[in-house]
């Protein structure tokens, strides 16, 4: 630690590894929640508020995860206020941690959500498949560049102190 | 009721707009009592304690204002014909208005005002078992979202615009329950027994997601004699007015968060460059 490439809060920010993955993490859910209200229920009108289709589990899935990630919104970004106040911030990782929970959510939404709960699709009165592929690839794609940006972001002093 | 009943009902009511019930006077005048008797409390107290918050003046009167509004006037009058005004009255009485009535902490400026052995009579009670429990964030939000669906899912709702009684209690238990989920919540004001950051917020999200539910089942699935397309609107606007007044409550919640949990100077250990 004494090269002038090493970030000055290296030992605070390994300290709080796992506070800046979950800071990442609730941010990537709420973000890509946001997204999907915003751009794909309100500007688009590509998805519907509700769907003739939707089963009862979905009603109750699709109410849980968006007061999650209102929540996890609004969580994380005090989370981020926190890790700078303790000079503990780590962009990379936390980077990491948005592009594995949002990646997550999105994925959920594609799979479980859209395909067999039947909330809604992306996309009405258009051939849904190759929407669905777009969707479901970008959500795996983004958990797998989440997940190598964690793996590179591991602490390499084993030092446990957690501070809460 | 057939929509064509609707409509000419609801054209009814601009011809007589006018025209104040004797109750609805009543109420107001009611209304504006409290406000002076808050302004009232506060200045007196203001000579022996720390001068009360402008704020919390301008809480009080717009919270009170929320509740004047949806039961009284155009608005209430509309709401037992027209669903989604009805909506915009129930996020008025039942989250709006206890939010800023929270926020004007009344209890502080109750206990401060009031002579000491008055006080502690009052504080004692809110220290007993009943109070204990039902300021519970899950008996608060069990009250508050359960009622909601009981109220909308059964003959309650028709039978609420038949009854005086059930009218009153109705809007009685909207408020009361709306009032206490949110200081069982933020604990602005003086609270019993504060829980912790994590049980309040794990129940915030539940009950959150217990509202957008029965915002989204609404939508599908009116309440008696509400036609379709007033079941649509008002269930939309229960869902993005719920999560707006939500907003806050989570925002306040974070906050209390970030502020206990700032490093103290005890564990600071300066690290050497």
């Amino acid at each position: 630690m004494k090269s002038s490439k090493t970030h000055e809060n290296q030992p605070k920010r390994s300290n709080y590894a796992e506070r800046n993955l979950w800071a990442g993490i609730l941010f990537g859910l709420g973000l890509v929640g946001f997204i999907d209200e915003v751009v794909f229920h309100q500007l688009l009108h590509w998805h519907h508020f509700y769907d003739k289709s939707t089963s009862d589990i979905g009603l109750v899935s699709d109410g849980l995860f968006h007061a999650f990630s209102w929540f996890a919104t609004i969580g994380s970004t005090f989370l981020i206020a926190d890790l700078h106040r303790r000079n503990a911030f780590w962009a990379k990782r936390w980077i990491g941690g948005i592009l594995l929970g949002g990646g997550a959510f999105q994925l959920y939404d594609g799979i479980i959500q859209h395909k067999w709960m039947r909330l809604h699709q992306i996309r009405y009165n258009v051939v849904i498949r190759p929407y669905d592929w777009v969707w479901n690839l970008i959500a795996a794609g983004m958990i797998i560049a989440g997940i190598i940006l964690i793996v590179r972001t591991r602490n390499r002093v084993p030092s446990r102190k957690a501070a809460s | 009721m057939s929509s064509h009943s609707f409509h000419h009902h609801g054209a009814g009511m601009y011809e007589g707009a006018t025209v104040w019930h004797p109750w609805e006077w009543i109420l107001s005048f009611f209304l504006a009592g409290l406000i002076l008797l808050y302004w009232t409390a506060a200045a007196v107290s203001n000579r022996r304690h720390r001068i009360w918050p402008a704020h919390r003046y301008v809480c009080w009167i717009a919270g009170l204002t929320c509740i004047g509004l949806s039961l009284a006037g155009p608005l209430a009058r509309l709401a037992p014909a027209n669903f989604p005004v009805h909506m915009l009255g129930h996020l008025l009485l039942g989250m709006l208005g206890p939010l800023l009535i929270a926020f004007s902490a009344p209890m502080t400026l109750l206990l401060r005002s009031i002579n000491v052995l008055f006080a502690r009579k009052i504080s004692r009670l809110l220290k007993s078992k009943l109070v204990h429990c039902i300021s519970h964030p899950l008996v608060a939000a069990l009250l508050n979202i359960g009622g909601l669906w009981i109220l909308y899912n059964t003959g309650l709702f028709t039978a609420m615009h038949s009854s005086l009684i059930l009218h009153i209690a109705v809007h009685f238990h909207v408020f009361a329950a709306g009032y206490l989920f949110t200081v069982s919540l933020i604990c602005v004001d003086v609270v019993p027994y504060r829980r912790s950051f994590r049980l309040r917020a794990f129940i915030l999200i539940i009950a959150m997601a217990g509202h957008g539910i029965l915002s989204k089942y609404l939508y599908a699935h009116p309440p008696d004699g509400v036609p379709s397309e007033q079941a649509k609107l008002g269930g939309m606007l229960m869902y993005y007015g719920g999560d707006a007044v939500d907003l806050v409550l989570v925002l306040w919640l974070c906050m209390q968060w970030y502020r206990s949990s700032r490093p103290r100077p005890a564990s600071f250990h300066p690290i050497p460059d």
